[in-house]
């Protein structure tokens, strides 16, 4: 979905986890649909740590504690490692979640993130050590992602840091825009490398 | 600057957004069924066509069966995939290797061995192991499905140019040690997130000496230290393979191929962004005891103590470790096995299966062990074959399966159960990876035919002659 991003204040989840991998976010068997259905997939997010093997919810697992919700996650580093799957990202944004904070993202990942309209933001360490103290002390604590001046700020604390997205990709998720609308304007350019190259 | 990957990824630079990313020409486009579905809905959405039909190569292989391909796919999810794929390839004009296709196979195991993949290419597909392909002596790495519509739309792909790392491994094996061996020792070492914004080279005599298989491997395995891809620069034992090959260049044309790969190595000058060298009498034959790849150790010693992981990764060393049923400090040696897998794009070629028959000749597969043992393709099948490999495997009581990804990620029926325990030579050890509940523990095809013929994780140097 393009979804245009500008300015968001919400709560979030705490994902208290280190490289949360893309075969956790949406299991393998999940990848056989042939369409992006986003409700489907945000269904699955984290199929199975959500949910036991039984079928009932794990209420030990975060999206299932009612402390906490929002369309922010925050999670550990090196989110979205392992498999390409693009699935991955469909889930996220199909949950609901329109931006995830971590102090860094695998690459492919985050790229599909983007393509999704899903913002990863990129912080500090120290930056989101704290902001999973402030979210763990107080639930209710609200964090904003403000992309036009790519700050990220923990309410709670005060705090703020500013966070790295290049100049094209800020202009695409503010105004809707994807790279294929891009590539398919630029086509002289292609045909004129083949004819470089030949 | 004059890094051998500068010049690949600069020559097809077709332009550049400023602050933002370049417009790399992708001369290679491979698709299977699972990641392209969405992205021909998108090109039939948008009313547009393949830009470069002709540059794009479909085959199914995560969902085939690995029995009874010259039937219809029972699971009907499965079956619906594929047919996908056969329709959306011949729709817009694709070359298409379909299951009983005898190119048919492991995508990342069949590009190369087609001699699609070739030095000096920019190659990419919907699928993190596209590093595979590297070991060619290409710049290859995975995409997302957008990006496999960008490509598709416009044989493009707007992507920011990855930072540079060399890692070399100078000296020589030690007996009983496996390319696999060295790429889950690189992952403990560089972690499972130290790649992360980098393109690595590998070099040093431990590659130069490596075959073609082997270096499939290594490159295989980049993508699990986060880095986007690895690649090898091309040489002789390059050539050597990929000489004759259905797709490779012929005649003169093959002279002139030649002459340009020559070409492409890192200048002496060549400044990475970062370098890291290793010894290769610190690598060990490796097994993982957790859930990703960077947790391996040599088999001969115990799993790490909680005060030896830095505090900040102790949460996930616990749930890792409880996940395995395991615990800190305690032997890997001897620890029961119920599955073992050898295949997948990481060890399901011919050189793989010539390990695990050195160790398997003259023994038995131990009762209670259930072995998938899956070529990466029909024809690493057929090399089997006609180097008598299945006949010292079935002695053996072992069964060669039909082609495809298999239990790597266990999309087709070859699941292991809940609990259970896999000596596997696949890619990853994440939780659930090989079906809900499974306990994946990455090894060599050396390590699995020692899991095997024993039932139990086994040092694979004990067995051998």
């Amino acid at each position: 979905m393009k979804q245009k991003f500008d300015i968001i204040t919400d709560t979030c989840v705490p994902l208290h986890l280190d490289n949360v991998d893309t075969d956790q976010i949406i299991p393998a068997r999940f990848l056989k649909a042939t369409t992006r259905d986003e409700k489907f997939f945000g269904e699955n997010l984290f199929r199975d740590w959500r949910y036991r093997q039984d079928g009932t919810p794990d209420p030990d697992f975060v999206l299932n504690d009612k402390r906490y919700g929002g369309h922010i996650l925050v999670a550990g580093k090196n989110f979205g490692c392992g498999s390409s799957r693009e699935h991955a990202a469909w889930a996220l944004a199909g949950y609901g979640f329109r931006a995830v904070i971590s102090s860094y993202f695998a690459d492919i990942h985050k790229n599909n993130e983007l393509n999704n309209f899903v913002l990863p933001v990129v912080v500090s360490e120290g930056f989101l050590r704290e902001l999973f103290s402030s979210i763990e002390a107080d639930p209710a604590t609200k964090v904003t992602i403000d992309l036009p001046s790519q700050t990220v700020t923990d309410t709670a604390t005060g705090r703020s840091e500013k966070f790295p997205i290049d100049k094209y990709k800020k202009y695409c998720l503010m105004n809707g825009i994807d790279d294929i609308d891009y590539l398919l304007g630029n086509k002289n350019k292609i045909t004129e490398y083949e004819n470089k190259i030949k | 600057m004059n890094t051998l990957f500068d010049k690949i990824w600069d020559s097809h630079v077709v332009s550049w957004i400023e602050d933002g990313p370049d417009q790399l020409y992708a001369d290679r486009l491979y698709c299977h069924e699972v990641t392209t579905p969405q992205a021909f809905d998108e090109l039939r959405q948008r009313g547009i066509k393949c830009f470069r039909p002709e540059k794009i190569f479909c085959m199914p292989d995560h969902n085939t069966p690995t029995h009874d391909q010259d039937k219809p796919i029972v699971d009907p999810v499965s079956k619906k995939q594929v047919d996908a794929l056969t329709r959306n390839a011949a729709e817009f004009g694709l070359s298409y290797f379909g299951m009983n296709d005898p190119r048919n196979g492991i995508i990342h195991v069949v590009g190369p061995e087609r001699g699609l993949s070739l030095p000096g290419m920019t190659i990419v597909c919907g699928d993190s192991h596209t590093s595979t392909h590297g070991a060619v002596g290409a710049v290859a790495f995975g995409i997302g499905t957008s990006e496999v519509g960008m490509v598709m739309a416009s044989q493009c792909i707007l992507q920011r140019k990855p930072k540079s790392m060399r890692i070399k491994i100078e000296g020589k094996l030690g007996n009983g040690v496996a390319p696999k061996d060295v790429a889950l020792y690189l992952m403990k070492k560089i972690t499972t997130g130290g790649g992360t914004g980098y393109f690595i080279e590998y070099s040093g005599s431990v590659i130069r000496d490596m075959s073609m298989e082997g270096r499939f491997t290594v490159c295989n395995l980049s993508i699990e230290m986060g880095a986007r891809g690895g690649f090898i620069a091309p040489d002789e034992t390059t050539f050597e393979y990929l000489k004759g090959r259905e797709y490779s260049p012929k005649g003169q044309e093959w002279d002139k191929a030649v002459a340009y790969w020559k070409t492409l190595k890192s200048g002496n000058d060549a400044v990475f962004d970062k370098e890291i060298e290793f010894d290769a009498a610190d690598i060990k034959p490796m097994i993982t005891y957790g859930t990703n790849p960077g947790m391996g150790i040599p088999v001969t010693d115990n799993i790490p103590e909680e005060s030896s992981i830095p505090e900040a990764g102790r949460d996930s060393f616990r749930k890792a470790l409880d996940y395995m049923g395991f615990h800190a400090g305690e032997p890997m040696i001897g620890k029961h096995v119920d599955y073992v897998f050898l295949g997948a794009c990481t060890n399901g070629r011919v050189e793989d299966f010539r390990a695990f028959a050195s160790i398997a000749e003259g023994r038995h597969k131990a009762a209670g062990v259930t072995a998938w043992l899956v070529p990466g393709s029909w024809e690493v099948a057929r090399q089997i074959r006609a180097e008598g490999i299945d006949n010292i495997l079935e002695a053996a009581g072992f069964e060669i399966r039909q082609p495809g990804c298999s239990a790597c990620l266990a999309m087709n029926d070859d699941k292991v159960p809940a609990g259970k325990y896999c000596v596997s030579t696949s890619n990853r050890n994440f939780q659930g990876r090989q079906g809900p509940g499974s306990r994946t523990l990455l090894a060599s095809p050396l390590a699995a035919a020692a899991a095997a013929v024993t039932g139990v994780v086994t040092d694979p140097r004990t067995l051998m002659k």
